[in-house]
């Protein structure tokens, strides 16, 4: 008689075991082949099992997705990369410090949202997702105004609205981040789908991470965006942790989260997230084959998330302490840092001055941020405020909870100054 | 003016809408070539395109997680979902998203998106396809509630919704998609070309969202309700040989609490009536509005007529139905009260 048995996947280490990452096959730097960017999704099937990778374990840029970009361009992009490490260790003490409430960093995965900000035109629309913020550091936004969103106070973006890290910036074509996984997917594609409407040449790009492409909304964007071959580029971040559970258990036992486009009809490529050259690259043959009406492209970032998910987390529990040691694709800072030098356009002086740059920056900005208030101390918003915005026009029974409010906290008051030694008569 | 049953007054306001304003796009199940399973939308996509007017797959999620997107791009997207029934895989995108991207935004991002769906029963549909899921929807932050009553009201009702700048879901009875329907399924079906509201102007108006209006003006009792309901409470006034006053709702959010409640200071008794299931539904905030502000007028207990809180039953649906025999039960109750 047989039987079925369920599989409960396991990840290859538990805390206390020896890192193992045997289950990824890491094909050299350059073997992939650059197809036309229009060549159908059905003959380029095989981005979705390999992986682009320009950059060799030598920080030397190779093979046919070398984007052969300028030095100046790749100093901007490690400083991107630096500035928005930097400002993730600063925002991390901070909430250590109990200056802010929550903070999700996204150390080892900068490469991603920094090389593809650049690879895209500012017109196009971001749906990001959580670590993404590089995003917001390569389109201009000011540390000081993503810090006071973190604090909640009278500069905040959200107007107190919103836990750390939820930002969006209209004037840089960057929607909000939901704190409902995935959600933004499929909106992205209907972004897109607009912008095919009007007739035009803007391309939305989002992103998620591997845990919660198991949500419905993933296939949905998929879908919407096979079907009517919308403009837009879907990420997938495998950064191999959904908090604790592994990415086996969003399916990536089986099948390369990248090889899911293919069954779409979409191209899915995979790519060495870990590599600046190559996540450029992939975007950019991406950005042009949707703005040449050659529809959507899935990209999956092989990545690793070397912090914790948030400052909720405590990752010892759950996998070795080491693990992002033994990651096999590296540190994005280190690897674009040793390319740089390696072709004489960075040194370690350079980088040790930029460090030193960056970081008095950071103090500058959570300085200024600061004085429009923290959740604790300075300027607060004004809680009245909390009744705008639920619809354009405030309806009546909204402005009566706020009389009522409002009448409660000048009793408070009233009976506070009240309570004030010598102070009663 | 012409005659136009439900479905031509929902076609007319659509057909009005994308000829106004090129910001509009309607798109759901079977909405574009074929032109909906109800018709709602037949012969738009002829007329404007099917970049205007298209098809989508069958996942209610993506069509309002497309629809919020298009609405962030700068379009007016009318979805259709196709029953409301199949609304809650959309559930999400709609509670999450949608109603509070304003709020979360700090009003930089917003998606005034509308959400057709045909719900209600009355039409052997079971219990996937005769839900009236509006209280659901009452109950989330951010989010207009709307179901008209009549041709009249649904074309003027479903512009403004096109033109909110906040999202609606436009709830549209079915069973009076066609005729008004006064509670007694054994009676032949009537036209709305017999009804004073179906008379419909072919061009633009707009019905005010928030705006409750006296069906039926009366002195002794109020009955407050919406969509088919409105209709048997007619016929059960008429039975009951009473001198109501029937309030047709017309907006669930935002509520227009002054004309139910000077209606029932006036009256001093009120019944709700509504299709949907009894318990957490809308009529438990229309009481409970009514008690904070008429109570000192009150003379009777507020009564509910409403479906019974079990699932919609295909073989039972008339023991289901808050039919006439049960509105005139809870009037004449509320009557001799004292």
């Amino acid at each position: 008689m047989t039987q079925s048995r369920l599989h409960v996947p396991h990840p290859p280490a538990r805390p206390g075991e020896k890192p193992d990452f045997s289950y990824l096959e890491i094909p050299p730097a350059g073997h992939e082949p650059r197809p036309d960017t229009l060549a159908p999704a059905i003959e380029i099937e095989r981005l979705g099992t390999g992986m682009v990778r320009v950059l060799d374990e030598h920080g030397r840029a190779v093979g046919p997705w070398n984007p052969h970009l300028e030095p100046e361009e790749l100093q901007v992009a490690l400083r991107h990369m630096l500035l928005t490490r930097h400002f993730d260790e600063r925002m991390q003490r901070m909430q250590r410090q109990g200056r802010i409430s929550f903070y999700m960093k996204s150390t080892g995965e900068e490469a991603v949202a920094v090389a593809q900000g650049m690879a895209l035109q500012p017109g196009d629309m971001l749906f990001p997702s959580y670590r993404t913020q590089g995003l917001f550091i390569v389109r201009g936004k000011s540390l000081v105004d993503l810090m006071s969103q973190c604090l909640s106070n009278t500069r905040d973006m959200c107007r107190g609205r919103q836990m750390p890290i939820m930002y969006h910036w209209a004037e840089g074509n960057i929607f909000s981040i939901s704190g409902n996984l995935a959600t933004q997917f499929p909106q992205a594609v209907g972004w897109a789908m607009a912008a095919a409407i009007k007739g035009e040449d803007r391309i939305a790009a989002s992103w998620m991470g591997e845990g919660s492409s198991a949500e419905a909304d993933f296939h949905h964007a998929l879908t919407f965006a096979a079907v009517y071959q919308a403009p837009v580029i879907l990420n997938v971040v495998n950064n191999q942790w959904a908090i604790s559970s592994f990415q086996g258990f969003a399916g990536g036992e089986r099948r390369t989260f990248a090889q899911r486009g293919p069954g779409y009809g979409i191209p899915g490529v995979r790519v060495d997230g870990n590599d600046f050259l190559a996540v450029y690259a992939v975007t950019r043959w991406a950005a042009e084959r949707a703005r040449a009406s050659g529809g959507p492209t899935l990209i999956e970032h092989v990545t690793y998330r070397a912090a914790a998910h948030s400052t909720s987390d405590d990752p010892s529990r759950y996998r070795p302490k080491e693990e992002w040691l033994a990651w096999p694709l590296g540190d994005p800072v280190k690897r674009l840092k040793e390319h740089l030098i390696g072709i004489g356009e960075w040194s370690e002086e350079r980088h040790a001055a930029l460090e030193q740059e960056l970081e008095a920056h950071v103090t500058a900005c959570w300085k200024e941020a600061v004085t429009y208030g923290t959740l604790s101390d300075g300027p607060t918003l004004d809680p009245m405020s909390m009744f705008e915005d639920v619809f354009h026009d405030m309806p009546a029974h909204l402005k009566r909870q706020r009389e009522e409010l409002r009448g409660l906290t000048a009793a408070q008051h009233a009976a506070a100054a009240v309570k004030i030694p010598g102070g009663e008569g | 003016m012409a005659q136009m049953n439900m479905v031509q007054a929902i076609n007319s306001a659509l057909d009005v809408m994308l000829g106004r304003d090129q910001r509009v796009v309607v798109f759901g199940e079977d909405v574009g070539y074929f032109g909906g399973v109800f018709r709602c939308t037949d012969g738009l996509q002829r007329k404007y395109g099917e970049h205007r007017v298209l098809d989508t797959p069958i996942a209610e999620g993506g069509i309002v997680a497309a629809a919020i997107g298009m609405g962030v791009n700068g379009l007016r997207p009318v979805a259709e979902i196709q029953f409301a029934d199949y609304i809650y895989p959309a559930f999400d995108q709609i509670v999450s998203e949608l109603a509070r991207l304003r709020y979360r935004t700090a009003g930089d991002y917003c998606a005034p998106v509308t959400i057709r769906t045909p719900c209600g029963g009355g039409i052997r549909g079971g219990q996937t396809h005769s839900q009236s899921p509006e209280g659901v929807f009452t109950h989330v932050c951010g989010i207009k509630v709307v179901m008209p009553s009549n041709p009249y009201d649904a074309k003027g009702l479903l512009i403004s919704s096109i033109e909110d700048e906040d999202p609606v879901v436009f709830f549209e009875p079915k069973r009076i998609y066609n005729g008004p329907f006064d509670g007694d399924p054994h009676k032949p079906a009537v036209p709305w070309s017999t009804h004073p509201k179906g008379e419909v102007p072919d061009g633009h108006y707009a019905i005010p969202i928030g705006k409750a209006q006296v069906v039926r003006p009366g002195k002794d009792v109020t009955v407050l309700t919406y969509g088919t309901m409105v209709h048997v409470a007619e016929a059960a006034v008429r039975l009951a040989e009473v001198d109501a006053e029937i309030i047709d709702v017309r907006t669930m959010v935002p509520l227009d609490v002054d004309t139910l409640c000077t209606s029932v200071s006036k009256t001093g008794r009120c019944v709700i009536v509504h299709e949907a299931t009894r318990f957490s539904g809308f009529g438990a905030e229309l009481s409970a509005t009514v008690q904070e502000e008429c109570f000192w007028q009150l003379e009777a207990p507020i009564a509910r007529v409403t479906g019974w809180d079990t699932p919609y039953p295909h073989a039972f649906e008339w023991d289901y139905f808050p039919g006439p025999a049960r509105i005139v039960a809870a009037i004449r109750s509320v009557m001799e009260a004292r």
